[in-house]
């Protein structure tokens, strides 16, 4: 049951990064592509209407983890206390950025929000893979169940971790990179003109630093993680994993040449999935690896009761059906390209 | 220790008071939005259009802050209050997961619609947008009641032999009673605030002579839906909730009402200063028998006091308790007053010229905040000294490897950041009643549609 209840919780993380990960990618490089305000307002009105329901997959995320896995969610959420708070006001100043900047015209309004939309889904960016990279990395849990990591140490990855140590930076930049790409497939895809063919170039050179960093990523992550490497020499079909990630990362830059839009944005999509179930496929059964390999946090003891696990499966399933229902119906609604005639009712325009 | 628990409960204290000051409105203005969009396809006038427009303007700003400032709401649960989350969350994660699944899936993907997309949907499907976002706010709304019930009143539950709170019966915590009646009382508090903001709105255009057709409609909708929402808060929910605490917390009881002795026929004090530190009430002012009646509908059954119970059984801030329940149930019973004054008014035909009373709606409109924050802090310091009534106490619950330093750092930087977004959201509220339903025809009959 924890198994299964395991593999969900990585399917709803990777289902909020391929989502979200589109709207930050777009927001990280929006001032990098966009110089006018109606360029700005394209890019905005791609992701306007279903920011705010991509972000709802990292919330029901962590509901579930927190009943499912309460033992890590409490370790976890009060260990990495300082970069949780971090990640909080950055969403809260990027949900109001999105929100409120086209409430009013002005030489200073929209300026004001564009460069905080802008900086704070880069540094959300950053933190969510230096996040990634502490989980792989594992963490100083002792004994108690517990344990709190200061922002930085001494940037080794050694004993006395900190959330920012080479490692983690190196995972943080990957992420901002592979986001950039993902972000700009999708502006591409969904805006029209100048803006989609700057996304477009963008996303190709980024393309080139996601490769780069991929490989060494991989290479470092088998020396720093050894649950990695056991699980794949135990279970040799886990290789799919990565074969999605090379395929889709091909997938990308091939699609890109051909210029068809869609097919980069899903090979993009491909790639991020094979990223993530990599990772999730190397550290199983860990949930948290500790430095020290006698207090990680595994499936079997960080679960809930069986019988909240069971029960939760009949709801969950019925809920997310109906998510799924909801989502398909909203993306066709907003599907194509994006117009800026105004299609509200003047909503904040 | 005792200090970064003084923290962490401030730091929740203070990010869910003001988290809470958006959703209240939000999940009362969804009801009549709702009704407002249910008249514009009954009656096919655009009138009733225009008025929901300018209302999901509001109602998107303060939704946007809502959900901004709840995110971290879920989060402290593991962060400030780890070892909480860690005993008891095989229980409550159920329902702040399916808060999500449920609730905010709905929300956010039919809010989108509602905002933006009128035109594509047409008429019928821009109605079922409305009904969406409220159903899907409204289920939130119990989700966290339920939550918080379970706290109250813990059921459904079995402990592990580690020690461990395992959800034993799904609906034994999904039903609750004391989440029912809770939610049915808390929601009415929300539609209460939603009925006064239109109100004090819509007479403020009739007192400025400003789109006067919508301030009509707006005073009218806040007034007959608010008379109900304000009458059912004391009776039925209100009487009820009482009853529940006091079968359940008998502590609490006694500390809302300031009562340090037990009495038979204890009197109901109105007003009066808790002394804690001499156990008693100064310059009381109070109605004989009238608690014993309230609470047992008997004039002479006996209440008890605080002293009955251990001192550590106690709530530990008797006196902000005793001021927010009495800041309440005062609040609540001006309220029932003022919107049936309103509606008798309305019943006559002459609340659109009543000048003192359109006064009286517009400045009203602070009030029905303060009674559901004061409602709230009366059920959250009624618990303690318990963080799950009966089952685990607030020292225990904390995050035992955050320190106060840590605590205190993210505790003023929420400060500052929601001092600001407090500021910003009181300047566009101000900008979008300043521009009105019908900019550009502020005296005018309202146009036809563009």
């Amino acid at each position: 049951m924890e198994r299964v209840w395991f593999c969900l919780i990585a399917i709803m993380l990777t289902i909020y990064v391929l989502l979200d990960g589109f709207d930050l990618g777009a927001g990280a490089i929006h001032l990098l592509i966009a110089k006018t305000d109606g360029e700005r307002r394209q890019i905005l009105a791609s992701i306007g209407p279903v920011w705010d329901g991509n972000e709802v997959w990292l919330v029901a995320a962590g509901g579930t983890l927190y009943f499912a896995f309460p033992t890590l969610y409490a370790s976890g959420f009060s260990g990495f206390y300082l970069p949780l708070m971090i990640v909080l006001w950055l969403l809260i100043l990027r949900g109001s950025a999105i929100e409120f900047r086209n409430h009013i015209k002005s030489a200073i309004w929209d300026p004001f929000w564009d460069f905080l939309f802008g900086g704070s889904s880069l540094l959300l960016a950053i933190f969510f893979g230096a996040a990634l990279g502490n989980v792989v990395r594992g963490v100083p849990l002792d004994a108690s169940g517990y344990f709190f990591e200061p922002l930085w140490t001494n940037f080794r990855v050694g004993d006395d971790t900190g959330i920012l140590d080479w490692y983690t930076i190196l995972i943080g930049v990957l992420a901002l990179l592979a986001l950039m790409m993902h972000g700009g497939l999708w502006v591409q895809l969904k805006t029209t003109g100048e803006v989609s063919s700057r996304a477009g170039k963008l996303s190709g050179q980024a393309w080139w630093g996601v490769l780069v960093l991929t490989a060494i990523v991989t290479a470092v992550t088998f020396r720093v993680q050894h649950q990695v490497l056991e699980n794949f020499s135990n279970w040799p079909w886990g290789f799919i994993f990565p074969l999605l990630t090379v395929a889709g990362l091909a997938g990308v830059l091939f699609e890109l040449r051909k210029r068809d839009e869609r097919k980069a944005f899903l090979a993009s999509c491909a790639y991020l999935t094979g990223m993530l179930t990599s990772v999730v496929f190397g550290l199983y059964p860990l949930v948290l690896p500790a430095r020290n390999p006698l207090y990680s946090l595994t499936v079997a003891n960080a679960k809930a009761g069986n019988y909240g696990l069971k029960i939760g499966l009949v709801w969950w399933v019925l809920g997310i059906t109906l998510a799924a229902g909801y989502f398909t119906y909203v993306y066709r609604s907003f599907s194509g390209k994006v117009t800026l005639d105004k299609d509200s009712h003047g909503y904040g325009g | 220790m005792g200090q970064a628990l003084d923290v962490h409960r401030l730091h929740f204290a203070f990010t869910i008071t003001f988290h809470y000051i958006f959703p209240q409105l939000t999940m009362g203005l969804a009801l009549l939005l709702v009704y407002l969009k249910t008249k514009a396809l009954r009656t096919g006038d655009e009138h009733y259009d225009r008025a929901a427009r300018f209302w999901a303007r509001i109602f998107g700003i303060n939704f946007a802050l809502g959900v901004v400032t709840g995110i971290p709401m879920e989060f402290q649960f593991g962060t400030n209050w780890a070892a909480f989350a860690k005993a008891a969350g095989g229980v409550i994660g159920q329902t702040l997961a399916m808060e999500g699944v449920f609730s905010f899936f709905l929300e956010s993907s039919f809010l989108g619609l509602f905002l933006f997309g009128e035109k594509r949907l047409g008429r019928v499907g821009h109605w079922w947008s409305a009904f969406l976002v409220f159903l899907g706010s409204w289920l939130s709304g119990y989700f966290i009641v339920a939550t918080d019930a379970w706290m109250q009143h813990p059921t459904g539950y079995q402990l592990s032999p580690g020690g461990e709170i395992e959800l034993a019966s799904f609906w034994g915590l999904v039903l609750n009673k004391w989440a029912l009646w809770q939610y049915a009382h808390t929601m009415l508090g929300a539609v209460q605030t939603g009925c006064f903001v239109m109100a004090a709105v819509g007479a403020f255009y009739l007192l400025t002579k400003r789109h006067e057709t919508y301030g009509q409609t707006f005073v009218r909708t806040g007034v007959l839906v608010g008379t109900i929402a304000a009458i059912l808060q004391l009776f039925p929910t209100g009487d009820m909730q009482g009853k529940m605490i006091a079968n359940n917390q008998q502590p609490t009881l006694a500390a809302m009402e300031g009562l340090f002795e037990s009495k038979q026929g204890a009197p109901l004090a109105i007003l009066g200063q808790p002394d804690v530190e001499n156990r008693k009430l100064d310059n009381p002012l109070e109605v004989p028998n009238m608690l014993s009646f309230l609470t047992y509908r008997e004039w002479r059954g006996a209440v008890k006091g605080l002293s009955d119970f251990s001192q550590t059984d106690w709530p530990d801030q008797i006196p902000l308790l005793y001021y927010s329940y009495h800041l309440m149930v005062g609040l609540g019973t001006i309220f029932i007053g003022v919107m049936a004054l309103a509606a008798i008014l309305l019943w006559y035909d002459k609340l659109y010229r009543a000048r003192w009373m359109l006064w009286t709606l517009m400045l009203c409109v602070p009030l029905p905040y303060i009674a559901n924050t004061a409602g709230w802090m009366t059920a959250e310091l009624g618990r303690q000294p318990w963080l799950i009534y009966g089952l685990m106490r607030t020292a225990e619950g904390a995050s035992p490897r955050v320190a106060a330093g840590n605590a205190w750092f993210t505790l003023i930087g929420f400060m500052g950041m929601y001092t600001v977004l407090g500021i910003l959201w009181l300047f566009l509220i101000y900008r979008e009643i300043e521009q009105g339903p019908d900019p550009g025809n502020e005296r005018a009959v309202p146009a036809p549609a563009d």
